[in-house]
């Protein structure tokens, strides 16, 4: 059974206080213990439903609902790729494939040696500046095959 | 004006906002009553940003009039439309404008309290937001007393994860009270019973920030800017294949030929245009001899489309229609929250048709059964996401039926990019 830090608890108690009721706070929690344990277990949603007394059944439903929580481990780089219109017409496509074929790097996968999971995206909002993705929380524009091997030789 | 000082590296700071001037609406407005700032809301003839172009001030009565108490304010900052980021870049580069707006409106609104609805997929404007929210906060603009004037509002962040329809009104609010986001069924409309059964008022991060300036110049002067009907000045941020890309604060009323010719350069590597999307990728697409449009919620219908939310995505003949018709379709395929059968099915099944034109396997009925499908959608989804992907549909084929014949007939696509 996972076991939430002092800490962790004190962050889940202190947003819980933003919201008038308790399940303001699932989603909030869900991100918490998502960063702390990298994803987000059957035992994640146990601790958060204990941690705000709430149904467990609510804090699932949370959780499964929205696509940014995560119920596998991801490799320790996550990059989230946009294909969608405007990225499409500017040559997302073919970084996709450029993926796959230098990194063996699979939408939805996970390279064998752990170093970064995949994930295609609809829409990161910097259409203006597209193909562009997000390497866990920072940005990248402007995309090429070649700038994109540069920039993930930064991500160990 | 919503984009001042935005060159300034600083520019997200509160001591470079205050600098420039900055927070002096809000003094103005605590001295005024809050009936007296919804009077000049009124004047100013400020219609929502978020989309639907509703007038702000009639919304901000109807919550306002209503006894229930507490009430609340949400900033409407889930701009997932794709094609669309002028949101980030005041939430990122003046994020001060906005709470300073939102500060105004909880004011003039009865409210004390409100959420920022930030989209998941913007971590960096979560963090520039929070430390902006923070230093609000030190110099007691935020708070039980702001600037000693005895008032209160208090602001926080609430952090999306990455569903589209969440930028829906009911469903943004089942997704703050910390359930699935899925749309509500109106009446009740959520100026009466929104978050938390309460008044709440939901308004887009471009609509409240030009509640600063709406004070600072007055409603009349500000009813000058842009059109009668659709006054003041919009963000418009332009993607795809022009010269220069990027988010342009223009007047109300700019036509699409304008900012695409004008203000972006052209069209990039001297292409030829094939199709505009003028509002975000659910707004039905125009070929080009429609692009003297002006681009405001009143003038867009009799073009044949919608302002939506400003986001031009500009397409060069390299592109293929089909495959971009897809690629929308997928994605609200995607996004459908499978509340409603029409949406959930329907998507599903436009997309799969579209990909088997696309990939040279279509039938000569194709055609036929998208617009069927499509015309059977209309009007009897839940939510505007359903009918979107209708609208797509039925547009694409509109303005461009050549192009799916093409496919059809040669069982490949001819400008496959
Ligand atoms: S139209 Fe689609 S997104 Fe809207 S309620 Fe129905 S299923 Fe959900
Ligand atoms: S379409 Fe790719 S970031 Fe918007």
């Amino acid at each position: 059974m996972t076991v939430l830090s002092e800490d962790v608890l004190k962050e889940i108690v202190s947003v819980r206080k933003k919201y008038p009721e308790a399940t303001g706070a699932v989603m909030p929690a869900l991100y918490i213990v998502q960063r702390e344990f990298g994803y987000l277990s059957f035992d994640a949603y146990e601790v958060v439903s204990n941690a705000l007394n709430l149904p467990r059944t609510i804090v699932k439903g949370v959780g499964t609902f929205y696509a940014m929580y995560r119920h596998e481990p991801a490799g320790r780089n996550l990059i989230q790729l946009c294909t969608n219109v405007s990225c499409m017409i500017l040559g997302a496509e073919r970084l996709v494939d450029f993926l796959k074929n230098k990194y063996g790097l699979e939408p939805g996968g996970t390279t064998t040696d752990k170093r970064f999971s995949l994930m295609i995206m609809e829409c990161i909002g910097a259409c203006g500046t597209a193909p562009a993705m997000l390497v866990n929380d920072d940005l990248h524009e402007n995309l090429s095959e070649k700038s994109i091997e540069d920039i993930l030789e930064k991500y160990k | 004006m919503l984009l001042k000082n935005i060159d300034n590296p600083d520019s997200a700071d509160i001591n470079v906002y205050k600098n420039s001037g900055g927070y002096s609406s809000l003094l103005k407005a605590l001295e005024l009553q809050p009936k007296d700032i919804i009077e000049e809301v009124q004047k100013s003839g400020l219609k929502g940003r978020g989309g639907a172009g509703f007038p702000v001030a009639m919304k901000w009565s109807f919550a306002a009039a209503d006894p229930k108490f507490p009430k609340y304010l949400l900033c409407n900052a889930d701009e997932g439309e794709p094609g669309t980021f002028k949101d980030k870049i005041i939430l990122e580069k003046n994020p001060h404008l906005l709470i300073e707006g939102m500060i105004i409106s909880g004011y003039a609104l009865g409210a004390e309290c409100g959420y920022i609805y930030l989209r998941g997929e913007y971590p960096k404007s979560r963090d520039i937001l929070n430390k902006a929210i923070a230093q609000a906060y030190d110099d007691k603009f935020l708070g039980n007393n702001i600037l000693g004037k005895n008032k209160k509002f208090h602001l926080s962040v609430h952090f999306g994860a990455g569903a589209y329809i969440c930028g829906e009104e009911t469903a943004l609010i089942e997704s703050i009270e910390g359930d699935r986001g899925q749309p509500r069924i109106k009446p009740p409309f959520p100026v009466n019973a929104g978050v938390w059964a309460k008044p709440t008022v939901i308004n887009n991060v471009e609509t409240l920030s030009n509640l600063p300036y709406i004070l600072e110049i007055g409603g009349e002067a500000y009813s000058k800017i842009g059109t009668p009907e659709c006054p003041g000045p919009k963000l418009y941020c332009v993607s795809g294949h022009v010269q220069k890309p990027g988010v342009y604060e223009l007047p109300m009323g700019t036509t699409l030929r304008e900012i695409i010719f004008t203000h972006c350069g052209g069209i990039k590597d001297n292409g030829k245009l094939k199709a505009v999307i003028p509002g975000g990728i659910t707004t039905p697409i125009l070929p080009p001899d429609k692009i003297d449009c002006p681009m405001d919620f009143a003038s867009m219908p009799k073009y044949g489309s919608m302002l939506g939310s400003g986001a031009v995505i500009v397409m060069d003949e390299t592109v293929c229609l089909v495959k971009v018709c897809w690629r929308a379709l997928k994605f609200l395929e995607h996004e459908s929250c499978g509340k409603c059968t029409p949406c959930r099915e329907g998507t599903g099944w436009l997309r799969k048709i579209l990909e088997r034109i696309e990939n040279g396997n279509g039938s000569q009925e194709d055609i036929g059964l998208l617009l069927s499908i499509s015309s059977n959608m209309m009007g009897k989804t839940f939510c505007p996401l359903g009918e979107g992907a209708a609208s797509i549909i039925q547009n694409f084929i509109k303005h461009f039926r050549p192009e799916f014949e093409d496919h059809i007939n040669k069982k490949k696509c001819s400008v496959r990019i």
